[in-house]
């Protein structure tokens, strides 16, 4: 049987040893949650129709990923094993709606842009999985850099796919026109098909990247 | 045995260290919520407060300052005081002369994907819409929620007409959606090719809407005369 904090059991990704950068990178990068992981694509699919929805919804997540995991880290010690999957929904949902609440003061434009999708960042499986395969089992310091990498990564990843549909979808980046009025706009690419064509090219492009890199090294 | 007993002893324990850690983090957690709630409220309602003022503005050309009216049993108007907006509310608008520029009404109805929500202003004076905008859509991006953005659909409510019969007791014409082009009378609506759902929605609430609004307005538009108020 483990303990709560299951620090000995030495399962997942390098626990222990101080906070260093290499976390950040691996998380960031070599571990990214969309390209690599494929996790949380739900808004991923849903959410990234421009740019700047897809910045919000990145930023609104790794938020709430960085708050999860420093206090699901700070009381991995304090949380049973059997309630801990409980206990870290509630810990996610409480900065869910914290989240909610400061966009709505930030912008209401905003808050109706994203709708919905700002409560379903709950389910996101991607903070749930850095919670109980990161958090829970190491420092504060390693699990700040954590989630710090994987928000990066996650906002990057909506980012690309953002810009990609808001480009060839509505001929502009941030709102700003791109192309003159000829340009004859894809309107699928911001329709949800869109969102599953370019999130397949660009995992096609990462695959032959990375690929390329294994075969030359 | 030894197992078993072990197991289930540590149950025990385990069952009030859980039931304190549940608590204990929910406590943290309702802490941590109010107190955003808290904080952000006042923010939110008044960035709320004037995204409905800019909607009013954009309703209502040359509106300066508005005013709230509710809507009471019987069909009468009341200057609504303060924050509590229960019940039916239209929002009267007026210039920097203090003249009124119009009233703005609230309409909603079944879009594509969910309800839309729509303020437009009516101008008593002109017996016309004098313009419209989109509160609240899910329509689908690039083809639904041209109904916002449509510069020839926006044209629709520069002055659609609504004016009433003799009596003042029903609209003249009622305002109707027909298809893209199409549009002959001052009281039709144009829709747009490639939202059609959406744009005959718009169309039709406002249809609904100023049936029942304009002629109750016009009855008792010496409410929303300004020299009715108490100024000096």
């Amino acid at each position: 049987m483990s303990t709560p904090g299951g620090h000995k059991n030495g399962i997942v990704e390098g626990i222990g040893g101080p906070p260093s950068t290499d976390v950040f990178i691996k998380a960031l990068w070599r571990d990214n949650p969309v390209f690599v992981q494929v996790l949380g694509m739900c808004p991923v699919l849903a959410v990234s129709n421009t740019a700047m929805n897809a910045l919000a919804m990145g930023l609104a997540t790794a938020f709430v990923l960085l708050m999860s995991n420093i206090l699901v880290s700070a009381l991995r010690n304090f949380i049973p094993r059997q309630v801990r999957i409980a206990s870290y929904i509630l810990i996610i949902a409480t900065f869910v709606t914290i989240t909610d609440y400061a966009i709505q003061a930030i912008s209401v434009d905003l808050h109706k842009s994203l709708g919905a999708f700002i409560s379903l960042i709950v389910v996101n499986c991607l903070i749930l999985s850095r919670a109980e395969a990161f958090a829970a089992k190491n420092t504060i310091g390693r699990s700040i850099l954590d989630a710090l990498g994987m928000g990066a990564g996650f906002t990057f990843a909506l980012l690309c796919l953002g810009a990609v549909r808001e480009v060839l979808g509505s001929g502009s980046l941030f709102g700003l026109r791109l192309f003159p009025d000829s340009f004859q706009e894809w309107i699928v690419m911001i329709l949800p098909a869109g969102g599953f064509f370019t999130l397949a090219g660009l995992l096609l492009l990462i695959n032959a990247l990375q690929k390329r890199k294994k075969s030359t090294a | 045995m030894n197992a078993m007993t072990s197991i289930s002893k540590s149950g025990a324990g385990n069952s009030r260290k859980m039931l304190f850690a549940m608590v204990a983090i929910g406590l943290l957690c309702a802490l941590l919520i109010s107190l955003t709630y808290e904080g952000t409220l006042p923010i939110i309602e008044t960035k709320q407060a004037e995204a409905l003022q800019r909607a009013i503005f954009r309703v209502l050309p040359g509106t300066a300052t508005t005013r709230a009216y509710r809507l009471l049993p019987g069909g009468r108007f009341e200057a609504a005081e303060g924050e509590a907006e229960s019940g039916e509310v239209v929002y009267a608008g007026f210039d920097d002369k203090g003249e009124l520029t119009g009233v703005a009404i609230e309409a909603g109805g079944q879009g594509y994907a969910g309800i839309i929500r729509i303020l437009y202003g009516y101008d008593p004076a002109e017996e016309a819409v004098v313009g419209m905008y989109v509160l609240e859509s899910k329509e689908t991006p690039g083809l639904g929620d041209k109904i916002e953005k449509d510069p020839d659909f926006l044209a629709n409510f520069e002055a659609l007409d609504v004016s009433l019969t003799a009596d003042g007791s029903a609209l003249k014409n009622e305002v109707v959606p027909v298809k893209d082009g199409e549009k002959e009378h001052p009281w039709q609506v144009d829709g747009i090719t490639g939202a059609t759902i959406s744009s005959r929605a718009i169309g039709n609430m406002l249809g609904k809407s100023t049936a029942r609004w304009v002629p109750l307005i016009h009855e008792h538009r010496a409410v929303f005369e300004p020299k009715n108020e108490e100024r000096k």
